[in-house]
């Protein structure tokens, strides 16, 4: 399964459609298969990441602030959608990967 | 007790520390965010708010740095995914606790706003700026306005924003994406207004080789906006009062008459109560037009609104002129926000335009601004106790004048007078050559 987190820094980026970068990473059993690789995107787009994440066949969206319609819409493509997550990616990467991520998660240093 | 004060505060509000975590929030930011004050607390500011204005933290570090406000509009997105246009106020405070001393943090406001210009952080359609209490009470009338069909009546100073509003009201009027039709009636003679306005056939006059439609039929099911009304004619005024209550009107040279579906928004400068009390205007139109009417604020009474349309100019004209301007400094804000603006709005986006193309650094100083934002200040007071511009001296009294010829003949006669009638001397301090110095003597008379 494919995973997508749009991020800022070390952190979940505050907002999807303002996102400059993203981690797309490929995990299987409960596991990553491989090391997680970082795109820069050549402007932020909410529309350019919905045609990215469809383009890279990913299957989970771990984000923090996303306008209700993107999330409808990646939704209606059968996508998980796991939003409102506060905090660094590597953390929200791991629980993601476990299934213990929760939309709405506060993860504290 | 200091929670209590915040709640109290019928914006959102909230407290930052140095690292631009928070440290407060009130409840009406919170309703706004959706999150509580136990969740928000000790999170980085924009992941609460996420905020459309982009990288929060570079511009909180630098209000942090220099202490000065700062105010942009765009958007909050909430936990409920659901995205709000608001106004940020940054500020910079001395204790963020209100009692330890030196522990420096930021005071962040966000009110709703209305959607606002592009650049200011996102989509944006519309183009009017204001949140003082006076523009508030515009925007209400105009979304009131803009439901109905009747004619509406704009009066207001020049420069205060009346074609904009105009605009803004067919974009919001049920006509919005059918034709909006703007007419100066100040600018055409009274013969080729008419022409203008109600169109001719070939062969009316000499000259018309052709039929031309007007400006009513092009405007048919969409909105004809007649700028400068109480510049019309009075024969002009009979014929557009006839049109208003009939919507039918005879082209020149016509015979058979055209029925048209317009609805009229008309905008003044003139006191039209004042130009009917002295026949300059019919008194039947006046009552015709005045079915609803808007009074736009003139900008000196619009308060707390310069400073946000300074930020919003300097955005737009950075952008537009691909500068690296970032903003004012604290003496030019002062001059800037103490200024009166006769001009109002148009002059004030004049000036910072000017401000930007003149700044050779990153900051616009008193010595990028225009000088007439000065000259007034020394009419007014004599020349005794306003400021003079750090970069030139302290001028000798001046007599009060009314026109910018009159203002440059007495800044030369004053200079003149300073340096002891030395024309090099006078030159310098004027800040001109010596030979425009000559070119001007010799302009004025004044030898």
């Amino acid at each position: 399964m494919k995973l997508l987190i749009p991020t800022c820094g070390n952190h979940v980026a505050p907002r999807f459609d303002n996102a400059t970068e993203v981690l797309i990473a490929t995990c299987y059993d409960r596991q990553l298969l491989e090391e997680p690789r970082f795109i820069l995107l050549a402007n932020p787009s909410a529309e350019g990441l919905c045609d990215m994440i469809l383009k890279e066949q990913v299957k989970c969206v771990v984000c923090c602030g996303i306008e209700e319609e993107h999330y409808r819409f990646l939704k209606w493509k059968k996508i998980t959608v796991i939003d409102s997550v506060i905090g660094r990616w590597k953390p929200a990467l791991d629980l993601a990967v476990g299934g213990e991520l929760s939309a709405g998660d506060i993860l504290r240093v | 007790m200091l929670d209590d004060i915040l709640n109290a505060i019928p914006h959102g509000v909230m407290l930052l520390d140095a690292s631009l975590l928070v440290r407060g929030i009130n409840s009406r930011l919170q309703e706004m965010t959706g999150y509580s004050a136990g969740e928000a607390c000790g999170i980085g500011a924009e992941f609460i708010l996420r905020s459309s204005i982009g990288a929060g933290s570079s511009l909180a570090g630098k209000v942090l740095e220099s202490g000065e406000r700062v105010c942009r509009n765009g958007t909050l997105l909430n936990r409920r995914r659901i995205s709000q246009w608001v106004q940020f106020t940054l500020s910079r405070v001395d204790s963020i606790d209100g009692e330890t001393e030196d522990r420096p943090g930021l005071v962040l406001v966000v009110e709703k706003a209305e959607r606002s210009e592009p650049g200011g952080g996102g989509r944006s359609s519309s183009t009017l700026v204001g949140h003082s209490p006076q523009m508030q009470d515009v925007f209400e009338r105009m979304a009131i306005l803009a439901r109905t069909d009747a004619s509406v009546l704009i009066t207001g100073e020049t420069g205060s924003g009346k074609d904009r509003i105009a605009e803004e009201l067919h974009e919001a009027s049920a006509r919005a994406g059918r034709a909006f039709i703007k007419v100066n009636c100040g600018a055409l003679p009274e013969a080729l207004l008419e022409s203008e306005l109600f169109g001719h056939q070939r062969g009316a006059f000499t000259g018309a080789v052709k039929d031309h439609p007007g400006m009513f039929r092009l405007a048919d099911h969409g909105t004809l906006f007649l700028t400068e009304i109480g510049d019309l004619s009075l024969s002009l005024q009979v014929k557009l009062l006839s049109v208003l209550d009939d919507s039918r009107f005879y082209p020149v040279g016509s015979s058979s008459s055209v029925t048209v579906d317009v609805r009229l928004i008309a905008a003044t400068h003139r006191d039209l109560r004042r130009e009917v009390a002295e026949e300059r205007f019919r008194e039947d139109l006046f009552f015709r037009l005045n079915v609803l009417h808007l009074r736009v604020p003139p900008l000196r009474d619009r308060a707390g609104d310069v400073r946000l349309l300074l930020d919003h100019f300097l955005r737009r004209s950075v952008r537009l002129n691909h500068s690296r301007v970032e903003g004012f400094d604290t003496e030019a804000i002062r001059r800037l926000v103490g200024y009166r603006w006769p001009g109002n709005v148009r002059e004030l986006r004049n000036t910072v335009e000017y401000g930007v193309n003149m700044c050779r650094g990153t900051r616009i100083g008193c010595g990028d601004l225009p000088d007439y934002l000065f000259e007034p200040l020394k009419v007014r007071t004599d020349g005794a106790s306003s400021a003079p511009r750090p970069d030139q001296p302290a001028p000798a009294p001046v007599t009060p004048a009314t026109g910018w010829a009159e203002l440059e003949q007495q800044r030369i006669l004053n200079a003149l007078q300073q340096a002891g009638g030395r024309r090099g001397r006078a030159a310098e301090l004027l800040g001109m050559g010596r030979t425009t110095l000559w070119r001007k003597i010799k302009d004025y008379n004044l030898e």
